[in-house]
């Protein structure tokens, strides 16, 4: 028997008012813009979880964003992640209710840090998945944490953040290179590794994905799951093909 | 009929739609005698030990399992609704006493890493009802805290518990199948399809 669980291979969904966002090549779907029907998909193909980010800015939307996490969890019985526009605790009380298994921060946290103590005080820590948006920059670690999708810095070291956030109580740690997102160059493998000394909660590794060989050289760098969103949206790999070649290099894949 | 057992703690509304799957009717309640009556009890959980059993007193869930016993109708706990049902737990430097149906401690796991979080293999018990058909799949667990030795002596006269083992960072208790209580601390309702069939293989428990 294993002494570790499998690897994880999450892909994560872009919402904005109830609909997926990115172009989609799957064929067969009643509505490829729906990202339940989207979720049973990649359930159906072996992904271990599923992130949905909203990436609304309108509080209006937030209700949509309930309600779709409300459907996908009737149907989806796998771990479910949402993340985007949470604030407070009440937001992750009322996604939670609604079906979801864990909730990611990311600058509400930057702007309170408090706010991460306040959700893992009331849910526990298991729920709390802390979102950091990393680039290179003259920082103590050589990373800082940025904020409006890498635009801007938010002047504090990334490492140092991931510390912090382990010390206030999150879960686990989903980090975001905004040097490679989009890049499809593959993962910062450098910050991955440095990372995962700072953080003692599990490391989902995301941004960069363009290549088979990235998800192996992430898992060797020390991510515990890695998270993909466009190379799954555009069909460029099936998650059971990214999982069949992470089995055939010799890592725990369910 | 299965009963939800909603004292304030789990994703419940996940638990009822994973076990109202299986030609079952899935309902969230607290109510003594609807719980006592059901034909399966489930005690979902998450977070706080010491908090999960303030909860559980509260809506009197000691007596409720107890009366259930009784009658040998199947109870199930998931992750802190299994942990509940062991003597004691140990969190965060507070003692507290379990509902106390199984002996032994629950105490934070040996690992660098912490939570447990994702799919892990299960060696299941030999005579196992719940992971029948499932006994080579991986579960989802996420927690901090588990049961490292189980010392239930056990007599003649009574059927031994059918115990499953997991590791991490040292070895824990998986799940526990003892006569009409059952416990599991994984969550089957988020582990897929081998989770819904063994979720099955309780509920056929339960008929």
């Amino acid at each position: 028997m294993s002494k570790r669980p499998a690897i994880r291979i999450i892909p994560c969904l872009d919402v904005t008012d109830g609909r997926v966002v990115k172009g989609v090549n799957f064929t067969n779907l009643v509505d490829a813009g729906d990202p339940v029907e989207m979720a049973k998909v990649y359930n159906s193909e072996g992904a271990d979880e599923i992130t949905f980010l909203d990436i609304t800015a309108s509080s209006g939307a937030r209700e949509t964003m309930v309600e779709v996490v409300s459907r996908c969890a009737a149907e989806v019985f796998i771990p479910l992640t949402v993340g985007g526009g949470v604030r407070s605790v009440e937001d992750v009380d009322r996604l939670l209710r609604a079906g979801a298994d864990k909730v990611s921060v990311n600058t509400a946290a930057i702007i309170r840090p408090e706010l991460i103590n306040e959700i893992s005080e009331r849910f526990g820590s298991q729920v709390l998945v802390l979102s950091v948006d990393a680039r290179r920059a003259n920082t103590a670690s050589g990373f800082e944490v940025t904020t409006h999708g890498g635009r801007e810095s938010a002047g504090i070291d990334a490492m140092a953040w991931i510390e912090e956030g382990c010390r206030r109580g999150i879960g686990e740690v989903l980090l975001n290179s905004m040097d490679a997102d989009g890049t499809r160059a593959g993962y910062d493998i450098e910050m991955i590794s440095l990372a995962r000394g700072y953080a003692k909660v599990p490391l989902i590794a995301s941004g960069g994905a363009g290549a088979l060989e990235d998800f192996d050289l992430a898992i060797k760098a020390g991510a515990d799951a890695l998270l993909a969103a466009s190379v799954f949206h555009f069909g460029t790999f099936r998650i059971g093909a990214v999982k069949e070649y992470l089995r055939n290099r010799g890592h725990l894949i369910r | 009929m299965i009963a939800i057992l909603d004292y304030g703690f789990g994703n419940i509304r996940s638990a009822q739609r994973a076990f109202a799957r299986h030609g079952m009717n899935a309902e969230i309640t607290a109510d003594k005698e609807r719980c006592i009556e059901a034909d399966g009890l489930v005690i979902p959980g998450v977070g706080a030990f010491a908090a999960c059993m303030d909860g559980l007193d509260k809506v009197g869930a000691s007596g409720i399992i107890d009366a259930r016993l009784m009658a040998n109708r199947p109870t199930l706990g998931i992750c802190v609704g299994m942990q509940v049902l062991f003597d004691t737990g140990v969190e965060h430097g507070i003692t507290r006493t379990g509902l106390a149906q199984w002996p032994g401690t629950v105490a934070r796991l040996q690992a660098e890493i912490l939570p447990h979080m994702g799919w892990s293999e299960v060696q299941s018990a030999p005579h196992s009802t719940l992971f029948q058909g499932v006994e080579q799949e991986r579960f989802y667990f996420v927690h901090s805290f588990g049961v490292q030795e189980w010392n239930m002596t056990t007599s003649e006269s009574l059927k031994p518990a059918q115990v499953s083992w997991s590791e991490y960072g040292t070895p824990f208790v998986a799940a526990v199948e003892n006569g009409p209580l059952s416990g599991t601390q994984f969550h089957p309702e988020k582990s897929g399809d081998a989770g819904a069939t063994l979720i099955e293989n309780w509920i056929s428990t339960c008929r």
